[in-house]
């Protein structure tokens, strides 16, 4: 452990994550069945929230896990299970689109690394290194800009977030035709003129409509 | 072996990059196209997270946040309408979906 070090087990940690998250991305897009593309999905987020801690956004970190893996993963879970899907058909094109998407992805991959390196080398975060921890921890200091300096965006996130879920209940809410509802304002006022009849029946006649 | 911004930065773009690809040979499949977004969403959020650390600056976890919301509102109606969109038509294949067509 003498040659290892804190820095040294921060870039392991680093690598560990990156690889972890990085592969299981690869198999969220390549699973055959979309419950493990969603478990995997999960498993990246997870790895993602391990990367956030390791740069010391702790607050953020939990956000990931409460947010995608309690709500939005488990929501993707739900869809997929609902739905009585061949998602073997689904998978048709998968080869067809292999070559332009590799193309596509390699000159992606190529520009956003030349920025990065270049971002990375000069201007503002030239030489930058990583925040020093502070007697401030990461949600105080998020909380005493987010509450004052951005507030008014916070309160907008509150009301797309609103809009959002009321989208989402008009969009899936549907009135089956058919479907008997209790009503129980008839219920109440039913009176027992219009609920019974006495009627007088003769022996060995029954009652006819 | 310090792990410096650039490293952050390349493996959000690898990650991105995987996202763009799973839209590109996923473009059937609509629920691994909305997860291919999760996924280039969150390669923006590892973008904004380290740029807020190594540049001292906590705005950036904010816009990871507000961007963080938005996704999971684009996730909650993207599968409110993948829900309508297979009760209207019994299957998910978006590709031959050109009802709106003129």
């Amino acid at each position: 452990m003498h040659g290892v070090g804190v820095l040294g087990l921060q870039a392991i940690a680093f690598y560990l994550l990156s690889a972890v998250m990085l592969g299981s991305a690869l198999l969220v897009i390549s699973a055959r069945n979309p419950v493990h593309s969603v478990l995997f999905l999960i498993t990246s987020f997870f790895t993602a929230a391990g990367l956030f801690v390791l740069l010391g956004a702790e607050f953020l970190a939990m956000l990931l896990i409460v947010v995608y893996v309690g709500a939005v993963a488990v929501l993707f879970l739900f869809v997929v299970m609902m739905l009585d899907v061949d998602f073997g058909s689904l998978r048709t094109g998968f080869a067809r689109y292999l070559p332009i998407g590799g193309v596509v992805a390699i000159v992606l991959l190529i520009e956003m690394a030349i920025v990065a390196g270049a971002v990375a080398k000069r201007g503002a975060s030239a030489g930058a290194t990583i925040a020093a921890p502070t007697d401030v921890t990461n949600a105080e200091a998020i909380g005493r800009v987010l509450y004052t300096d951005y507030i008014y965006f916070f309160q907008a996130a509150g009301i797309a977030l609103l809009i959002a879920m009321i989208g989402a209940i008009v969009l899936t809410l549907r009135h089956r035709p058919g479907v008997k509802r209790q009503n129980i304002a008839a219920q109440v006022a039913r009176t027992p003129a219009k609920g019974m009849a006495i009627v007088k029946v003769k022996t060995g006649e029954g009652i006819s409509e | 072996m310090i792990v410096g911004l650039s490293e952050y930065l390349t493996v959000a773009a690898v990650l991105f990059t995987i996202g763009v690809f799973g839209i590109f040979v996923n473009r059937r499949n609509i629920i691994v196209i909305l997860m291919s977004i999760e996924l280039i969403l969150l390669a923006v959020n590892i973008n904004l997270v380290a740029f807020s650390v190594y540049l001292h600056q906590v705005t950036g976890q904010i816009f990871a946040m507000f961007v963080l919301t938005v996704a999971a509102a684009e996730a909650a109606v993207g599968l409110a309408i993948l829900v309508t969109f297979f009760r209207n038509r019994g299957d998910i294949a978006v590709d031959d979906a050109s009802m709106m067509k003129g």
